[in-house]
This record gives structure tokens, sequence and C-alpha cells, in this order.
């Protein structure tokens, strides 16, 4: 553990609490650029974080301890998440302690929290966004555990810094489990960060919604965290994505000069990614809540087609 | 051999305090708050006992009671002593939130209880000491009948009565082939100890069928598909604690008796054994998960998780056997470590949950999900420590059930080395499987914890519920501790396994696990993958409380209670939540054919309107429906020989008589 790898987690972890607002602003820009609406200002989510956190905050009167640490839980594992993939660095301590199936674990992790949250006080809502939730859960998690596996079984480990620095390093080859496993990873991704085809996070409308009904009575700080681990997610999963599909421009080393330099290439690929989720999101159409698993199974499908495929093939 | 001669007299102990309780047959205070806790006691020492002779080398003894000329064999290994562990372990637990459990009388007079649970303690300690096939199959019916009289405590109920039949028609079936198991195993030899057994040379042909008797046999206990239909019967029907005991632990003989017969005694053998039970194994897992998120009864719930968890272990266990056959000595180990890990974390969580029902039905009375509900509230120490549980059941890290699963990943990832390449080509699938499996896990237990605990409640009753009382609440906090620190601290467990892979496969990861310290768990080289549960914890507690301090820090308002917001609806009452029915529902239309669905819809004219859904195994209609018709007629055919007069019953012997002379003659 070097002093160089501490500062880069250190750094990493700032980089993500104060960057994943920006990105959330970025890609609703976007959207509303697209959809030639009026865009709101690039730092609308901080301003909402800001308000939140000066509101009130109205807890109901059936709530146990459950439904106030869940708030906190989520966002501790969304910081955590963002502290294990390697964004600026491959030289993390963290890195260690939890590889890619812990991160998938992480995952639901937060999502039992949150689900148990929302039926914590029992109202029609939240035990239906929990149901909801927990449905787009199951499929998700094993799809984004697969698409990892394929990028773990061409490096031959599962731990995120390796798998990242090994897929970097090598001479550029066209896998085509890994174009599998990048369609699939985009479409999970939709589904988990509750983006449009799947689920719409601009909505409240009672038929359609599954994360805004989960987070339905939370308010003030506490939904503020929530908005805030929200956009740590999204943050989260575009990092996942760049550094294994797109993983070139990591410091490997932990000088202060590369990881200078890494800062504006990640940052140009996030707006790059960010761009092309507000463009997914403008085509594509919400679905019925019904075709939902329909979608998520062909993620999952694909993903499972792409480890086929490198067995066949690549090995 | 001083180890197993301890052990020898801790079973004495229990089998001395089930006799002593036949002397005060209905004094409940006594059994219930003196004995049980003895027991209880005993079962620690037993667990520590084991856990010191897991380390040592194997002992010997001999036991000269039963047929004269024919002693009972005993041995102890580190496979038998793992197995003692988690008997040892699981009883303690048991035991003391039975001293608390047990207040009325059940049916059965709490005296003959006590004798019955602790006969069924002593027989599974023995069954996993026996060291040949006589001895062994003595203790597993001994094993069995007692489980099936403690199944039939409230044998008042003709339901309960039902069930434990089932239970006891299945547990015999699969007697029958553990005896042809051993018949063949001992080739011809007469010579039953395991000793003889293991030096006897099968070739291919009846070293599987050996294999399959096991198989059918050990399925038949476990309740590996299509064997399974017992366990959704008899779990429900019988007292929370003896539930526990026989998920947690019962269970786990099966794979003991598996693990010995298929490893030990017939030395690993063909690489198809092992996908037998890896097909059966992931059949198991994905059937019992599915049809656990549709139940709507909480201990249905569980008992088809344990369907669902054994499933896991059995995958783990073929897919030790595939790399044993190649000699791949590392991945095996691998592979059967993660199944031995699932074998202590499912006993842990599942008694742990199994216990806590029965908090829940002592206080409400209630066992359908449909009537419970909000619990969290009225009986806070059973809620949160049944929340450990569900964690653990879920396989979420840091806790004890995703050390299994990791492992079991793991080893998966690492089998394109494979020569078979029909092979390579099916783990992705198995893969992709388990991973389904533990995300479906995940909603089952979200279901279960949500719905009796979260929300309102549904019955007025619930919000008098008393919570868990002093000698049940140590019954549940021994196991939600026994998850925790599983989790936490793989390393230890790993040793554990390490002298059973040691024995099984001829491998171990405890050097390579022990070159990177305590915390840090890499059995492959920490470049491959690495998992410190310790630090993971610090960092997600680290996290929470950075959010905390920063809500803290940026937060001026002020917080106050208010009625629930609910889009501003202020009718809302306790019946407009997700039923059970209603949250399994999804999973319900997504597997559809798996299940045998009867529906009743209302139409728009009825007036009284009610909708029904009945959820059934396919199995039973498939399978064991038609096996029963048959025996019914065949039955009936038999029967036209009994004509219940005596001058027929004379002439049939008369015509025995005369065929018999004739073949003499002849």
């Amino acid at each position: 553990m070097s002093v160089a790898g501490i500062v880069a987690q250190l750094l990493e972890i700032a980089l993500a609490l104060a960057a994943a607002p920006l990105l959330v602003g970025w890609v609703d820009q976007w959207r509303a650029r697209l959809q030639n609406k009026s865009a709101p200002p690039l730092l609308q989510s901080y301003r909402v974080l800001r308000k939140l956190f000066h509101k009130e905050s109205v807890v109901a009167d059936s709530a146990t301890m459950l439904f106030r640490i869940a708030p906190y839980v989520k966002f501790g594992c969304m910081t955590l998440i963002c502290a294990i993939v390697p964004t600026l660095s491959t030289d993390l301590p963290l890195a260690t302690a939890a590889d890619a199936i812990a991160l998938v674990g992480l995952l639901a992790l937060a999502r039992t929290f949150l689900a148990l949250a929302a039926m914590d006080i029992g109202t029609a809502f939240g035990t239906m966004g929990a149901r909801r939730d927990m449905l787009v859960g199951f499929l998700a998690e094993p799809a984004l555990l697969m698409t990892l596996f394929s990028a773990s079984l061409i490096t031959r480990s599962t731990s995120l810094a390796n798998m990242v620095e090994s897929i970097a390093h090598r001479p550029f080859a066209l896998e085509p489990s890994l174009a599998f496993a990048g369609i699939a990873f985009t479409m999970v991704s939709l589904a988990e960060n509750a983006r449009v085809p799947v689920d719409n996070p601009a909505t409240h409308l009672e038929l359609t919604m599954i994360h805004e009904a989960l987070i339905l009575e939370y308010s003030g700080r506490h939904l503020a965290m929530m908005e805030w681990a929200a956009a740590l997610k999204l943050f989260a999963y575009s990092c996942i994505g760049l550094a294994l599909f797109f993983p070139w421009g990591l410091a490997q080393s932990g000088t202060p000069l590369a990881m200078i330099i890494a800062m504006p290439v990640l940052i140009f690929k996030l707006a790059i990614g960010g761009v092309a989720l507000a463009l997914i999101e403008t085509v594509s159409a919400k679905m019925r809540i019904f075709r939902v698993p329909e979608f998520l199974a062909t993620a999952f499908l694909l993903a499972v087609i792409g480890l086929l495929v490198h067995q066949l093939l690549e090995s | 051999m001083i180890h197993i001669d301890w052990i020898l007299v801790l079973v004495g102990g229990w089998l001395a305090l089930g006799i002593g309780a036949l002397f005060t047959l209905h004094n409940t205070g006594f059994v219930a708050r003196r004995l049980f806790p003895a027991g209880a006691l005993i079962g620690l020492a037993l667990a520590a006992v084991s856990l010191d002779a897991a380390f040592d080398t194997p002992e010997v003894a001999q036991l000269v009671i039963g047929l004269p000329g024919l002693p009972m064999h005993l041995r102890l290994d580190g496979l038998s002593a793992f197995f003692l562990v988690v008997i040892g372990a699981g009883a303690f637990g048991t035991s003391m939130f039975s001293a608390g459990y047990f207040r009325t009388g059940e049916g059965t007079p709490p005296g003959l209880m006590c004798l019955e649970y602790h006969v069924f303690l002593a027989a599974m300690a023995m069954v996993v000491l026996a060291d040949d096939g006589y001895a062994f199959m003595v203790m597993w019916e001994t094993m069995a009948l007692s489980s099936f009289f403690l199944v039939t405590a409230n044998h008042r109920v003709p339901a309960v009565r039902h069930a434990a039949y089932l239970y006891l028609l299945i547990a015999h079936i699969g007697a029958i082939a553990l005896l042809l198991c051993f018949g063949v195993l001992q080739a011809n030899t007469g010579d039953y100890t395991f000793a003889n057994l293991r030096a006897q040379q099968l070739g291919p042909v009846w070293s599987s069928i050996a294999f399959g008797f096991a198989v059918v046999g050990f399925g038949a206990k476990a309740g590996l598909v299509p064997l399974h239909v017992w366990l959704p019967e008899a779990h429900p029907a019988a007292p929370s604690p003896v539930s526990a005991l026989m998920s947690a632990v019962m269970l786990k003989t099966a794979i003991y008796g598996l693990l010995r017969i298929s490893f030990d005694l017939l030395h690993g053998g063909l690489w198809w054994w092992g996908a037998v039970l890896l097909a059966l194994g992931l059949a198991s897992a994905l059937l019992g998960v599915v049809f656990s998120t549709v139940q709507t009864e909480m201990k249905r719930l569980l008992a088809y998780s344990s369907i669902e968890n054994i499933g896991l272990i059995v995958t783990g266990m073929g897919l030790a056997l595939i790399f044993r056959s190649y000699t791949m000595t590392t991945l095996a180990a691998l592979a059967l470590t993660a199944a031995l890990v699932h074998v202590l974390a499912h006993a842990c969580f599942k008694s742990l949950l199994f216990l806590g029902t029965g908090a829940v039905l002592h206080a409400t009375g209630e066992r359908n999900l449909g009537k419970l509900g909000g619990l969290m509230r009225s009986m806070p120490w059973a809620a949160w420590l049944m929340f450990v549980g569900i964690l653990g059941g879920s396989g979420l890290p840091p806790l004890a059930g995703f050390i299994s699963e990791w492992l079991l990943l793991q080893s998966f990832l690492f089998t394109t080395a494979l020569p078979n390449s029909f092979l390579n080509m099916l783990i992705p699938l198995v893969a992709a499987a388990i991973a389904l499996v533990a995300a479906l896990a995940c909603f089952a237990m979200v279901k279960f914890f949500g719905v009796i605990f979260l929300g309102q409640p549904r019955e007025e009753k619930l919000r008098k519920a008393h919570d868990a009382t002093g000698f049940e609440r140590l019954g549940l906090a021994w196991f939600a501790a026994g998850v925790v620190a599983m989790g936490l601290f793989p390393v230890p467990l790993i040793d554990l396994a390490d002298r059973v892979t040691q024995i099984l496969v001829g491998g171990g990861l405890a050097q390579t696990v022990h070159a990177n310290g305590w915390f840090l768990l890499a059995p492959m080289g920490v470049e491959r993958a690495s998992y410190i549960p310790a630090l993971f914890l610090a960092g997600v507690a680290a996290a929470t409380l950075l959010g905390l301090l920063i809500a803290r820090r940026l937060y001026r308002g002020t917080s106050r209670r208010a009625p629930a917001w609910a889009c501003g609806y202020a009718g809302t009452n306790a019946r407009m939540q997700d039923t059970a029915e209603g949250f399994g529902q999804p999973i319900r239309q997504i597997f559809e054919p798996f299940f045998r669905t009867t529906r009743h819809l209302p139409t728009p004219f009825d007036t009284r309107p009610y909708y029904r859904v009945l959820v059934e195994d396919r199995f039973w209609h498939g399978i064991y429906l038609p096996v029963a018709r048959l025996v019914d007629s065949a039955a009936r055919l038999v029967g036209r020989l009994q004509q219940g007069r005596i001058s027929i019953y004379l002439l049939y012997s008369f015509v025995t008589l005369m065929f018999l002379l004739m073949l003499v003659r002849l």
C-alpha cells in the first residue's frame, strides 16, 4: 500500500462525490436539448441537493429505524463502489477488499436495504415499488455478473483493478464476447439506473414508476442522500463501463502527473457517455412494466452468449 | 484416542438427559428450563471437542452393542469432525431456543419430546461417526424415526400426520437405496467396515451403480429434486426448533453421507458422476428458489429455500467431483471448500430463520404470511436478529452466505482448463444459473422479512405480539453471531474445510490463503481474486458514517413525524399493502411453466367476487400421484387373494404345499 495509492484512492472518492451530481445534470441538460426543451442549468442537481438538505425531513409515523438508516447505507454502498472501480488509477488500496463479485454484492446489498425500507412504511406504493425493484434486480444482477465474467474470463481475474489493467495493456484485438457483454451491460445499466426504456426518473405516475415509488416517502435530508446515492450509482456504472470497455487513459503509475493527465481523459469519456445516455433516453420509449422482464432476460442471455462465444472462439 | 471418547461421553450425556426426562413427563418447566439448556451445553462441548479433533489425527473406537460378533466401528476423522461441529453448534443454539420455546405441551408430553429430541441429536452425531455399514444404517434409521416422532408432535392435526407419513415414506425409500448401496460396495466380501469398502476396487459399472444408489438414498434425505416433496410438508408441520434442526443439521448428514461414499469410499470415480450431481444440484437450486418466492406460508418458504441451498451445496460437490476425476486438485479443493462453507453458512442462517418463525408463531399464532406484518415494532429483538439472518440467506456481503457463493463462482470462473470441451461449454451456463439462483434467493428473503416484519400489521392482534423471551433471544443471537463472524473471518473456515478437502481430494486451500494473512481471502492468488470482508465492512461503515456526517453538516432543517404520504391519499390501510401473493406474482408469471397453477378469477357479475390462486408442485402430480395410484391398484389386485375366509387360506396353503412337493420331486 503506497502513499500514492492512498492519495489516488482519496482523490477518486472525492471526485466521485463531487462529480456525480454534475454527471446527472449533464445528462439532464442534453436530454432536454435533444428533446427541444429549454435545458436546466448544469448545476441544477446541486441546487436540488442543497434545497433538500435545507428542508424539513418528514418521517412517516409507522417508520422504524430501518427506514431512517437505509439512505445512508445506500449512500455508503455507492461510495464504496466508486472507490473500488478503477476510474483514475489501478493502484487502489481498497480494490483488494472487493472484487467484481463483491461489487455486484454491494449493489444487491443497497437494493435490499432500499426495498425493505420501502416496505417499512406499509403503503401500497412502497410495497409495489419494492416488488418491482426486486424484479428488476433479480434479472439485472446476474446479467451484470455475467458481463463482468466475460471480462474476467479474458483477463483470468475477478479483481477489478487487474481486469482493467490487463484489458488496457493487451494488444488491440476484436473480442466478440466483449461486444455481447457491452450491449448487455448497457441494457443493465439503463434498468439499474431507472432510465427511460425501463423507468423514468422524471415521473410520478403510479402505473409506471419503479424507483420513484421506492423513495416516495422520503423527504428532506433523507431524500437528498437518496438522490445523491442515485447519482453516485449512475457515476459508478458509467465508470465500470468505461473502465471495462474503453480502458484507455488510466494512470498506470501512481505519480501525480499521470493522475493529472488521467482526470481530463475520464471527464471527457464521461461527457461522451452522458450524451450517449441522453440520446438513448430520447430515442426510446418507456416500455410497459410487463415487458421489463423480457428486456432484462435479453440482456442476461446476451451476457451468457458472450461467455459462450468466449469459450468457443477465444480460449 | 482422547477426542472420540469424549464425544461418546457427550453423546451419552444427551441420551441420559432424554431418559431422565421420562421421569418428569409432564413437568414442562423442569424439562424446558433445566434439561434443554443442559443439552445445549453438551452441544457446545461437542462442537469444541470436534473442532479440536478436526486438526488431529483420525481416531477409531468400537462399541460392543448390537448383534453378537458385530460390533459398531466408529471413526473420527476430519470429515466427521467437520460435521460434528455443525451438529454441536446447531444443537447449542436450537436447544437454547427450545428452552424458551416449549411452554405448553404441543401434543406430545414435554418429557417424551425431550427424549425424542436428544435421541435425534445423538443419532445424528453417531451417523457421522459410524465406520461400518451396519452401524451407519442403524443410526441413520434411528435418526429418521426420532425425527419422524418429532415431526408428529402435534399429532392431533391430520395435516401433520399426513406430512410425517410422507416424510417417513421417502426416508425409507432412501434407506432401501442405501442398503443396496452398501451391498454393492462390499463386493461379496461380507465385511461392511468402511475400511474394507474403501479397499474394494469395483469396476466402473458396479461403482456407478453404487454411486447411483447413494445419490438416491442421500438425495431423498437431503431433498434433491425430485425427492424433495417431503420437505415443504414436514418442515411446517414440525415445531420450529425441530424444523431448524432438520433443515440446518439433518439435511447435512445426507451431504456427509454423499461425500463419504462418493469421495472417500468410491475414490471420486468418473467425470459424469460429477455432471449428474451438478445437474441435480442446479435443478434443486433453481426449483427450490423459484418455489420459495411464491410461497404464502412462512415455513414452507423456508423449506423451499432449504432445497435451494442443498442444491447449491450439491452443485459445488459435483464440480469438485468433475475436477477430481481430471486430477485438478486445487480446483477440486476450491469447489469442495465452497460447498463445505455453504454447509456451515446454511446451518447458521437457516436455524436462525426457522427459530425466528417459531418466535413469530408463538407471539401471533399465525404462520400465514397474509395475516402477518409490522412485527418489527412489537418484536424488535426477533426482527433485528432475523434481519441478520435474511441478509446472510440472501448471500449478501459481508455475511456468511456470500463467502460460499463467492468461492463457488470463483471455482466456475477458473474451469476453462478442463480437457473436456463439452463440459467447458456448459460451465458458463451453470455459472449463470447460480447467479440467477442467488439473486432470486435475495427476492425470496426480502419478501419473507418484508411481509412478516415490515409495513403495517395486517391483523389487530399483531400490535400486542410479545417479543422473543430470554432463552429464545440467546438461541437467535448465537446463530446471528455465527452468520456475522463467519462472514467477516473466513480464513478459519477455510482452515476447517481444508482438513476435509485434504482427505477427500488430496489438497486444500489453507496454505495459499494463509500466505495473505488472516483477513484477506484469496484462494487462487491475490492477482486472480481477493476479498477482505472486514475491510469491506469497514469501508461500507465508513462511507455510511461519511454520509451521516455530510447530512449533519449540510442539514439545517428539522425532522418531524407525520402520517405516511402515499401520494396524498389519506385513506390507506393495512390491506392495501402487497400481500405475499402479490409480492411473488412477477415470479409466478415469469416462471409459469414451473408451476401447476389453478386460478379462480372473479367476473364483473359476481355478487361476492373472490380471487384465488393455488400454486402446486408439478412433481407431485407428475410423478408421485401416478406412482401412488399404481401402488394402489396393484394392492387392490393382490387384495383379491385376501378373502377373509379361513377355508380359502387353507386352500392356498394346500396348493403351495402341492406345488413345493412337485418341485422337490422334479
